[in-house]
């Protein structure tokens, strides 16, 4: 079983309308190479000239946020979703 | 009139049209308003404003929606008051408090609300939400009842009653098992699912631009002049970023003079990704999982605060991060030297400047201004003592307790 990675309604012109995206288990970095590999668009977006996530994306494996975990080497389990979304701050 | 004719991205600066959105289909950044600022700079005066209502509709040029139709219950134009009292504690020479306390729901969070719930109107919108700490969900509950609205405000389950209370007579209160950044995340999800306006997400860009005031306020009251240094609590950062930018508008408009203003940053040790990142020479604001008492500050992930601490850094300010016991000693110094009762937010800044003004980053040649963001009847367990002393109802009753031997 692999694993998922969910897009957001305002991403979704980027996977051609598709809100889950299906991806190899393994580590979260492989996973968004995985999905960058069909889907191009999502490149330069997500992943910023030194190689990391962007200042403004946030990604989520199941419920945690990978800056609290081990980043882009953060395990993705079978089933697992990884979920992309935009940073925002409040208050 | 409107002056603010497109959205901006804060990193690559593409432009898009005035919509609820918060961020860059390109890059992910952040969205702002742009105005027209050479129309804003024939069109406002300091003779205008002057005449105009004692809130902070008063700087209606410099703000994002048609004023004449705001969702408006007054806040804004809060006293700015001379803390001498407190600047002897100090060792400082001239001292201001801005005491945005006194707003409709006493917090600054009044600001940025009535703007955007007055975009929400424009928009077309029936139903406003936020993710809150509390303040903001009292304002947003306010303001949407104010415009006949339906709300709905996220907050953390563990926040301080009073804010639960003040707001659930308002609106809907739904209390989140999490701390505010799980709130948040919840926010953006539903923000896909549901046709709202929350107005600290899509309608972000213009919700952030109400605390402009703040800046526009503090320079009008010191005679439209700008400070030397100014004191801001930052929680998501956005309210230093927006005070930084508010100054430069009204340089930009013609309004002051042009001047240097140090901005410094206030945060609690429990919760101080931005003051952390300042001490280590860092740009990368690492989140954090917060636990302090100064929970309308507890946001472990500040969105702004990469561009707080830029702002900071250019301006010649300083960051850092005070104890809870230096938050209530704060909170109690300003009650004590200047009749002002404030949140722990409060307590933060009176803390950080007293720390500042130890450390000589803060000087007596210098006029400050901080900002008092939050009224201390919110969190009235902070601020709790022992009960009063109880004497019978007689004179003799009263020497007896206080009459000072000889």
């Amino acid at each position: 079983m692999p694993a998922t990675i969910r897009i957001p309604t305002s991403l979704r012109s980027l996977t051609g309308g598709s809100s889950e995206v299906e991806v190899p288990t393994g580590q979260v970095g492989a996973a968004l190479d995985d999905l960058i590999a069909r889907y191009p668009d999502f490149g330069e977006r997500l992943i910023g000239e030194d190689g990391k996530p962007r200042r403004f994306v946030n990604i989520f494996v199941a419920e945690d946020d990978i800056r609290f975990l081990d980043g882009l080497e953060t395990a993705v389990g079978e089933g697992q979703v990884v979920t992309i979304l935009p940073a925002v701050a409040g208050g | 009139m409107v002056f603010a004719d497109s959205l901006i991205c804060r990193e690559c600066a593409r432009t898009s049209e005035l919509a609820p959105s918060y961020f860059c289909e390109w890059c992910f950044g952040p969205l702002e308003v742009l105005y027209d600022y050479e129309a804003v700079a024939d069109s406002i005066s300091r003779e205008k404003i002057a005449q105009g209502p004692p809130t902070l509709w008063r700087y209606a040029d410099l703000l994002p929606v048609e004023a004449s139709a705001a969702a408006d219950l007054g806040a804004g134009f809060t006293p700015l008051v001379r803390a001498d009292r407190l600047a002897a504690a100090l060792g400082l020479g001239e001292v201001w408090v801005k005491n945005d306390t006194l707003n409709p729901t006493n917090s600054f969070k009044d600001r940025p609300v009535t703007v955007a719930v007055t975009k929400a109107l424009e928009f077309g919108i029936k139903t406003v939400a936020c993710a809150s700490t509390g303040n903001l969900a009292n304002a947003v509950a306010a303001h949407a009842a104010r415009a006949g609205l339906d709300s709905y405000v996220f907050v953390p389950y563990d926040i301080e009653r009073a804010k639960i209370v003040a707001t659930a007579a308002l609106g809907t209160v739904v209390a989140v098992q999490g701390n505010y950044d799980d709130v948040n995340r919840l926010c953006v999800q539903l923000n896909e699912q549901y046709p709202w306006g929350i107005v600290n997400i899509n309608l972000r860009p213009y919700y952030a631009e109400g605390s402009k005031t703040l800046a526009f306020e503090t320079a009008e009251q010191l005679g439209w002049q700008l400070p030397d240094h100014v004191v801001v609590p930052v929680a998501s950062g956005a309210l230093l970023t927006k005070i930084a930018k508010g100054f430069d508008e009204l340089v930009q408009v013609g309004l002051v003079e042009p001047a240097d203003v140090r901005i410094s940053g206030a945060q609690a040790e429990g919760c101080s990704p931005v003051a952390t990142a300042f001490a280590e020479g860092s740009d990368d604001v690492r989140p954090q999982k917060p636990d302090t008492i100064a929970k309308s500050l507890a946001i472990g992930d500040p969105a702004d605060g990469y561009y707080a601490l830029r702002q900071v850094r250019r301006s010649g300010g300083a960051v850092a991060a005070v104890s809870d016991d230096e938050i209530v000693e704060g909170i109690h110094l300003l009650a004590r030297t200047e009749g002002i009762l404030t949140e722990p937010a409060g307590g933060v800044t009176v803390a950080t400047l007293a720390k500042l003004a130890k450390e000589g980053l803060v000087t007596d040649s210098e006029r400050v201004v901080i900002y008092i963001t939050g009224h201390g009847l919110k969190t009235p367990e902070v601020i709790a003592t022992d009960d009063p002393v109880r004497i019978p109802a007689t004179v003799d009753g009263f020497r007896a307790e206080f009459e000072t031997k000889e």
